[in-house]
């Protein structure tokens, strides 16, 4: 009887503490590379991920990598596109100034795709370390 | 404006950008941060030389 209640206490206290940080610095690292972790104020993290996702995806842009569009046809653009829409703000931005057309003929700008698509991928990574930080489980 | 990256050159920059995020997230002290993040840039780019002279052998 007692060691189940301590268990349930234990549990209790291990229990991930979801707040109002727990779900604006996600949203907010989404749209922002870095802002989920300078909103929690973790200046220098967030800095070096806003420039290091920033600079990864707008090198992709200038390789003339291709932007993926959410056209539900083939299965390999259907997943470059959930790679390009993790970028948040920087596809809204690419897709609004309609860049990121993709340059078949030169051999860099598929590199720069594939630097588009892992910026994403990255900046998901990000997010999802904002939550950990904002519930408590790192710090 | 147009930017054209070598091989080289692109693999490097992505290393780096990509160790950078990857010892922000998944280390928790400062120090652990760098050092993880100087091993992933090393394993990156170590990676590319290995499977650079992996496929010049096999050409030859």
């Amino acid at each position: 009887m007692a060691n189940s209640t301590a268990g349930r206490l234990k549990t209790a206290n291990t229990t991930p503490e979801v707040n109002a940080m727990s779900v604006v610095a996600p949203a907010l690292g989404w749209l922002i590379p870095g802002a989920g972790h300078i909103i929690q104020r973790r200046w220098i993290r967030g800095l070096l991920l806003l420039v290091s996702i920033t600079s990864l995806f707008v090198l992709g842009v200038m390789m003339q990598g291709r932007i993926y569009r959410p056209n539900g046809g083939d299965i390999l653009d259907m997943l470059g596109f959930i790679g390009d829409i993790g970028a948040g703000g920087l596809y809204i931005v690419t897709r609004g100034m309609d860049w990121g057309q993709g340059a078949i003929a030169r051999a860099t700008a598929d590199y720069g795709t594939k630097f588009m698509i892992v910026a994403g991928l990255l900046n998901l990574i990000a997010v999802a370390d904002a939550y950990h930080i904002a519930i408590g489980k790192k710090s | 404006m147009t930017l054209e990256l070598g091989h080289f050159s692109a693999a490097f920059v992505f290393a780096l950008f990509a160790s950078i995020v990857f010892a922000i997230t998944h280390r928790d002290g400062t120090r652990e941060m760098v050092s993880y993040g100087l091993y992933c840039f090393a394993m990156f780019l170590g990676g590319v030389l290995v499977a650079g002279w992996a496929m010049w052998l096999l050409r030859r």
